[in-house]
């Protein structure tokens, strides 16, 4: 059983890794590198809002903070950038648990929690944006200096496995906690928090593990963002862009579904660079195609891609028992 | 086993328990009657955690649980089941009961095992795959009974687990409550259907308007006149002593 | 520090402002009140309604207080029809699914106007912004004054619209208690639909109502809308005297911390009021519901 379900995300990431010997191209593999880091973040949305219930509009705070720790900690700090981006996880979940301690403690659900987590993500970047030391508007420049020991490479296809390999572990992460007790819990609170508790269930605890892991997994991509394109400023890391994007690949490709999160960031990076191809390159066709994708996921496919293809296989599957 | 002193609630102007107070002992099986509105879904709350009471205290075998959270007391071997059913909708029968399982066994195989195990204790073996939004009113009070006896309890606190059930069903689900009983479970239930109350219960109390009105074996109770009156109006019972006479 | 004067102007001009952010804030909380969503698309359709302003303005010179009749016709059909074959029938009746279109609507029409217009910032032609009223020892802009009374009105109107006619009783119960308002035979979906018109007719009539001293590009809808959520929050979602007070003491409060703490760190002052706000008392200032 275990195996089989493991089997497609396997695929995936096994298809995924060839790539870089199928093309050499760079305008591919940068596509593919932001398809990576917007999957990654989605994957970190998904954990809180697919297998929690927790619909967060702002997990723009975690990736942000994961990118601006791993830059300032290299540029204030000399700290290594390996080390930088492993306190930046750590950083992005600590902010993850904060705001879920204020907004659980407080009760907060539904439409509340999506607009609280907007607001600190907001505050971040208004703070980020004015302050000197996280370089005010005109942001962060690293240092260029191509050396495996920086989190640089010559090489694009190196920096895409390693994204990959997040991309996997995340995967692996999901599958480990749908099928343990912890999934079951945070699955149990989504649907039914009262009836949770009843069954010995600690809600609060449970959501705040949640957030938690959740944001440390979106700010990795921050991370990798940091790393990969060597600059951030406030509306990058901070920007609405982001927490769009994450939950809109996560929905798109399947909600609360282990692949989905990745597939949903190839779909629409790849639709979107397809209406880019027809309709030229006008700022905005892309989201407003994703915007209405969104739109129509929800109204047709609640389950996304993902869920959608299962329920094919179901009745396909039922179809030829008759 | 469990102790409730002196337990009050009040909701602003009202107040929904008033100075309770009942015991259960290891092995019995307790009702809780009383008319609509009286506060026993209230009480429930109380002793299970979900609301605190204004005052009065909950013992739980010897150990003060006043201000333990609901979690903390089902890990303690307190579960509840709701009036109105809360199943999750979106889980399967199996998965909705695992949770319940998790409790005691971390272990995601240990944990479905004993969810199968609840499930065919309550009848439910051939929905296990099923979401549990498909059961029928009577499937989800089982699954309801399954998930709380999944957790192991001790005591396990029933909220008219019976009602909107048609007779044949409630017929099926009083043995079932029994041998829970015999498994070792302490019940305390709140029913409405006397029927049950009457075949199960070795004792029970009334509450009216938050208070205890009357305790001890059914018979007794419901010949009380308090009682009578408690769910009929004020002089009931000497007009019905009257019709008796009269009858007579 | 500053001079009363400097103060008291800058609290009558928050005033000003905050009417108009009220106005905004009425059509969010009414929606919210009564359909139990936040309209996400609320800010992007605020959005559309200053571009056909502007458009109008631009293209066959209307004056923006002419505009609002007819505006406030579209905006209501507009809405009308969003609501009742978008928005409704892809929620499936979830909560957290509407959310999700509106902020699906949001992000198409916002990137929408992109697309056509840019991200070009415009404004209307003309001195309207420059023409002043003398007011005690205080020179106040004679469009925002005008825009405080629009916006004051409307918030009577719309109260009057509530309480009196067939319709808004029928808001109101539907707002209240949904089964029991389709028991009496209320066409449910139709009252969503008007309520959803009402909250576009009132971004109509701020757009027009702004126009005349602000600008417009494809994004000055979201700080509005960040600003009318707060305003929501504040006065207790789904009150109408919450909205406009809560307008009103944001727009003081807008004014005064862009005056003491200038303008990047200004609009901090109203994320940190609404994530306090959330925090400590989801039910708001003026607590209309529990």
């Amino acid at each position: 059983m275990t195996g089989r379900d493991l089997l497609p995300p396997a695929l995936l990431i096994g298809l995924l890794a060839l790539v870089p010997w199928a093309t050499s191209s760079n305008t591919m593999l940068n596509f593919l590198v932001t398809v990576l880091i917007v999957a990654l973040a989605a994957q970190g949305w998904n954990l809180l809002g697919g297998f929690g219930g927790q619909f967060s509009f702002g997990h723009a705070a975690f990736f942000g903070t994961g990118a601006y720790a791993t830059a300032l900690l290299q540029i204030r700090g000399g700290v290594n950038a390996w080390i930088a981006c492993l306190i930046g996880i750590a950083a992005g979940g600590v902010v993850g648990w904060v705001i879920g301690v204020l907004a659980f403690r407080a009760r907060l659900r539904g439409s509340y929690f999506a607009l609280v987590t907007l607001a600190f993500a907001e505050v971040l970047r208004i703070l980020t944006n004015a302050a000197d030391f996280t370089g005010g508007a005109a942001g962060l420049l690293l240092r260029l200096d191509v050396r495996p020991m920086n989190f640089q490479f010559a090489s694009r296809a190196v920096f895409y496995w390693i994204a990959l390999v997040c991309v996997a572990v995340v995967l692996l992460l999901t599958v480990m906690i749908e099928r343990g007790r912890f999934g079951a819990q945070l699955a149990a609170v989504r649907e039914n928090e009262e009836a949770a508790r009843a069954l010995g269930v600690d809600a609060l605890a449970v959501k705040l593990r949640a957030i938690t892991l959740s944001a440390a997994i979106t700010a990795a991509a921050g991370c990798l963002y940091t790393q990969y394109f060597l600059y951030l400023d406030a509306n990058i890391a901070y920007g609405s862009w982001i927490s769009i994007e994450a939950l809109l690949a996560a929905i798109v490709g399947g909600i609360g579904t282990v692949a989905g999160p990745v597939i949903g960031a190839l779909t629409l990076h790849g639709l979107g660079e397809l209406t880019k191809g027809f309709a030229g390159d006008i700022t905005g066709v892309d989201l407003v195609l994703f915007g209405l994708l969104l739109v129509a996921a929800i109204g047709f496919a609640p389950l996304g891609i993902v869920g959608s293809l299962r329920r094919l296989r179901v009745v396909r599957l039922s179809g030829g028992a008759r | 086993m469990l102790d409730v002193a002196d337990v009050s609630r009040r909701f602003g102007g009202l107040l929904a328990v008033d100075g309770a107070s009942l015991t259960v002992a290891e092995g019995e099986i307790v009702g809780l009657i009383g008319p609509n509105g009286a506060g026993k879904t209230t009480l429930f709350a109380i002793i299970s955690g979900f609301i605190a009471p204004s005052k009065g205290s909950i013992r739980f075998e010897g150990r003060d649980v006043t201000r333990e959270p609901a979690h903390l007391r089902a890990r303690q071997g307190i579960a509840r089941t709701f009036q109105v059913v809360q199943p999750f909708a979106g889980l399967t029968v199996r998965d909705n009961i695992a949770v319940g399982a998790y409790l005691r066994h971390p272990r995601r195989q240990d944990a479905i095992n004993h969810a199968e195990a609840a499930a065919r204790r309550l009848g439910l073996e051939t929905m296990l795959d099923r979401p549990a939004s498909d059961l029928t009113v009577a499937g989800r009070k089982r699954l309801e009974l399954a998930r709380a006896l999944a957790t192991e309890p001790k005591v396990l606190l029933l909220d008219e687990v019976l009602a909107g059930l048609n007779p044949s069903e409630i017929r099926d689900i009083i043995p079932v409550i029994r041998v829970i009983r015999d498994g070792g479970v302490t019940v305390l239930m709140i029913e409405h259907v006397m029927q049950a109350v009457m075949s199960l219960c070795e004792r029970v109390y009334v509450l009216a308007h938050g208070r205890v009105i009357a305790a001890g074996v059914p018979r007794d109770v419901c010949a009380d006149p308090l009682v009578i009156e408690a769910y009929l109006g004020h002089g009931a019972a000497g007009r019905i002593r009257a019709g008796e006479v009269a009858g007579a | 520090m500053y001079s009363p004067e400097i103060v008291l102007e800058a609290v009558v001009n928050g005033l000003l402002t905050g009417a108009v952010y009220a106005l905004v804030a009425l059509g969010l909380t009414l929606v919210y009140g009564v359909l139990h969503i936040i309209n996400f698309a609320h800010g992007a359709l605020l959005t559309c309604a200053m571009f056909a302003v502007w458009g109008l303005a631009t293209a066959f010179g209307i004056d923006p207080y002419l505009a609002i009749p007819p505006l406030v016709l579209v905006f209501f059909g507009m809405g009308y029809a969003l609501q009742r074959f978008v928005i409704g029938p892809a929620s499936h009746g979830d909560d957290n699914n509407m959310l999700l279109v509106t902020l699906g609507l949001s992000i198409a029409i916002e990137n929408g106007l992109l697309a056509v217009f840019h991200s070009d910032t415009r404004g209307l032609e003309g001195d309207a912004a420059f023409q002043v009223v003398q007011l005690g020892p205080m020179l106040i802009s004679r469009a925002k004054l005008i825009g405080f009374a629009g916006a004051l009105l409307v918030a009577a109107l719309l109260w009057l619209l509530l309480t009196t006619t067939d319709t808004g009783k029928a808001i109101r119960a539907v707002a209240r208690e949904k089964l029991g308002a389709r028991l009496v035979g209320i066409d449910v979906r139709h009252i969503y639909a008007v309520t959803f018109g009402l909250g576009c007719a009132c971004l109509a009539v701020a757009a027009c109502l702004l126009m005349p001293t602000y600008y417009v590009n494809p994004r000055v809808g979201n700080a509005f809308v960040l600003v009318a959520f707060t305003i929501v929050v504040l006065g207790g979602m789904g009150s109408v005297p919450g909205a406009l007070l809560g307008g009103l003491f944001i727009g003081v409060v807008e004014s005064m911390s862009g005056l003491f703490l200038g303008d990047s760190l200004g609009q901090l002052g109203i994320f940190v009021i609404f994530i306090l706000v959330l925090l400590l008392r989801p039910t708001g200032m003026f607590g209309a519901k529990a």
